[in-house]
């Protein structure tokens, strides 16, 4: 099968802008974007960088953009990837290029770290003597996010990380929502707070860029909203995320449907500070007579909306006492 | 309101919902996803129970319909409990029901031959930008784009069909920012500003889009080198099916539409 690579080059030592190298070579129906790559660089050219170990998608070392959407280059079948005859390569995202299709990926160990990515026990609980349980349900829910191999496909593609790199991203994130959820770790409660800061938990756009490019399927995201919820339930409740869902959740239980007038003024805690911000474009809405209105009648249907809301409420409750 | 304008042109009769729910637009999902099922379930029991597809012209609705069908049509566990949650509603959802966006209604159900047919009003020299919102594309195998690859270009063949140029950005496909807009304002407005900016440096006159969470945010962005209107997918539809601006609602828009209309050499 004759398949064409355009790949993008860069090597930042030498060259003052990235560009594409297309190589046409002659490969086996059933090779991987990885083994094309492999071919390329032992019959044809020897200079061409990219990164790679395992070969069967547990490394993770072979993360890159594979027709503009990250993901790894050994899990992915050429003849799936090809348009046309031509499969198109570049590095991953939000990372800076350090040759070719290889990235440095210190942005993304950074966000890990600030997480402390690994569990913490209570000091008296160390040793031998002490055991933890945990139910199957909760292994298999973690086991989700235990399955991640860092490679960093969500980070790339994260379109929040790409207009502010300080947000932790999906991984580190997804992470937290394990140790947070895990017996063994002791430090469940800060962790909420510290994630609940600014660049956490609440600053995920749900894009859902992360759950698209996993190779896992970690559900990088679902993670996170996980982590809101969790977030809440243990109070952390004072900051613009929680009072969001909270108003919007509240209006959807009273009336229906979303009461837009307030959803704004709601989730700034009705700070008038806050709001100065948002002023003119309230102006100019109501200029244009395109303010939403602030008479919020209930819908029709409400009352089963809300006998809904009551069923779920008190099976939580009922959760609880147990 | 432009929405029932072009109903009609269409061939499609709207029946509301009376009594359905706001989806939740992945908020209510993030605080309880087995409510948010339950509350979605409902919607699309009673649609069962007339016989009728659902008609969105909303990418995050369209987003939830999806997910919510994607795991009831699956998890047959799922559906038994949420089934359970609705019983003494009189409620049941079968799994029948059809939940389907407006832009793909137009591609796969009335088909762009017979939307040439409609347009009346060529949109002829307006350059116009594609933008789809995130919910209406992934993931791709809930939304249906790892069936129907071909959804992702459908914008730009309407676009085309109501004679105007679709003009490429990097941003199509990316996040509007506008859910993290009280969270992270400058994040929010960051992302909203990029695409607007790139799209008018390509030449954009306006902007159009099938999920409406783009124009609050848009609005809010505030450079007056880039007042970049954005329509609604029926309001443009709507244009090109020769209604005026000012029943279209074009004259309520913050951003003035009214250098892109003149182009058509129309007034709001």
């Amino acid at each position: 099968m004759l398949v064409t690579l355009r790949v993008r080059r860069f090597n930042p030592e030498t060259d003052l802008e990235p560009r594409f190298q297309e190589y046409t070579v002659d490969v086996p129906e059933h090779f991987t974007v990885l083994d094309a790559l492999i071919t390329i660089r032992e019959r044809i050219d020897g200079t061409l960088a990219f990164r790679y170990s395992c070969r069967m998608a547990i490394c993770g070392a072979c993360g890159m953009r594979i027709n503009g959407l990250a993901g790894l280059a050994c899990k992915t079948a050429l003849r799936s990837a090809l348009n046309d005859g031509t499969v198109t390569l570049e590095p991953m995202g939000n990372m800076p290029v350090a040759k070719d299709l290889v990235v440095n990926m210190e942005p993304f160990w950074h966000h890990l770290r600030t997480v402390r990515p690994y569990i913490e026990p209570h000091p008296a609980r160390i040793g031998p003597q002490n055991e933890y349980r945990i139910s199957p349900e909760l292994v298999d829910e973690l086991s989700e996010v235990v399955r991640c191999i860092m490679c960093g496909a969500c980070f790339s593609d994260c379109t929040v990380d790409e207009i502010d790199i300080n947000f932790l991203g999906p991984a580190a994130l997804a992470r937290a929502g394990w140790l947070v959820r895990d017996p063994r770790d002791s430090r469940a409660a800060d962790r909420l707070r510290e994630l609940s800061k600014p660049h956490g938990i609440w600053d995920c756009t749900r894009c859902f860029f992360c759950v698209q490019v996993c190779p896992k399927d970690v559900k990088p995201m679902e993670q996170i909203l996980r982590l809101r919820r969790l977030a809440v339930e243990a109070g952390i409740t004072d900051n613009n995320g929680a009072r969001h869902t909270q108003a919007f959740v509240d209006s959807v239980k009273e009336t229906g449907w979303l009461d837009e007038f307030t959803l704004v003024p709601k989730s700034w805690g009705w700070n008038p500070v806050a709001l100065l911000p948002e002023l003119p474009t309230a102006v100019r809405m109501l200029v244009r007579k395109r303010a939403p209105s602030p008479v919020h009648p209930r819908q029709p249907g409400v009352d089963e909306v809300r006998n809904l809301f009551e069923k779920t409420e008190r099976k939580r409750s009922v959760k609880d006492d147990a | 309101m432009a929405m029932e304008k072009i109903a009609g042109k269409l061939g499609l009769e709207l029946v509301g919902l009376e009594g359905a729910a706001c989806t939740g637009a992945g908020v209510l999902q993030e605080r309880d996803p087995g409510l948010a099922d339950t509350l979605n379930a409902r919607t699309l029991a009673m649609a069962e129970r007339l016989g009728l597809p659902v008609l969105t012209i909303c990418s995050t609705c369209q987003g939830v319909f999806s997910g919510t069908l994607y795991r009831l049509n699956r998890d047959p566990v799922w559906r038994a409990r949420i089934n359970e949650k609705l019983a003494d509603l009189g409620y049941t959802y079968k799994g029948t029901a059809r939940a389907a966006h407006l832009l793909w209604v137009l591609v796969e159900d009335i088909g762009l031959d017979r939307l040439r047919e409609l347009v009346v009003r060529p949109l002829r020299g307006l350059k116009v930008a594609a933008f789809y919102g995130c919910y209406i594309l992934r993931p791709s195998w809930v939304v249906g784009t790892d069936e129907k690859p071909e959804r992702l270009k459908y914008l730009e063949k309407v676009v085309r069909v109501l004679g105007a140029e679709p003009v490429e950005f990097p941003g199509e496909y990316k996040c509007c920012g506008f859910p993290i807009l009280t969270t992270n304002r400058r994040n929010s407005l960051m992302m909203a500003g990029t695409h607007l900016t790139d799209a008018r440096r390509r030449g954009a006159d306006l902007m159009v889009t099938p999920c409406p969470l783009y124009q609050p945010e848009a609005v809010k962005y505030r450079d007056p080198n880039v007042r970049l209107p954005v329509l609604h997918l029926p309001q443009l539809l709507g244009l090109a099916f020769g209604f005026s601006p000012k029943e279209l609602r074009l004259d309520r828009h913050v951003v003035s539409v009214l250098p892109a209309l003149e182009r058509l050499s129309l007034k709001v």
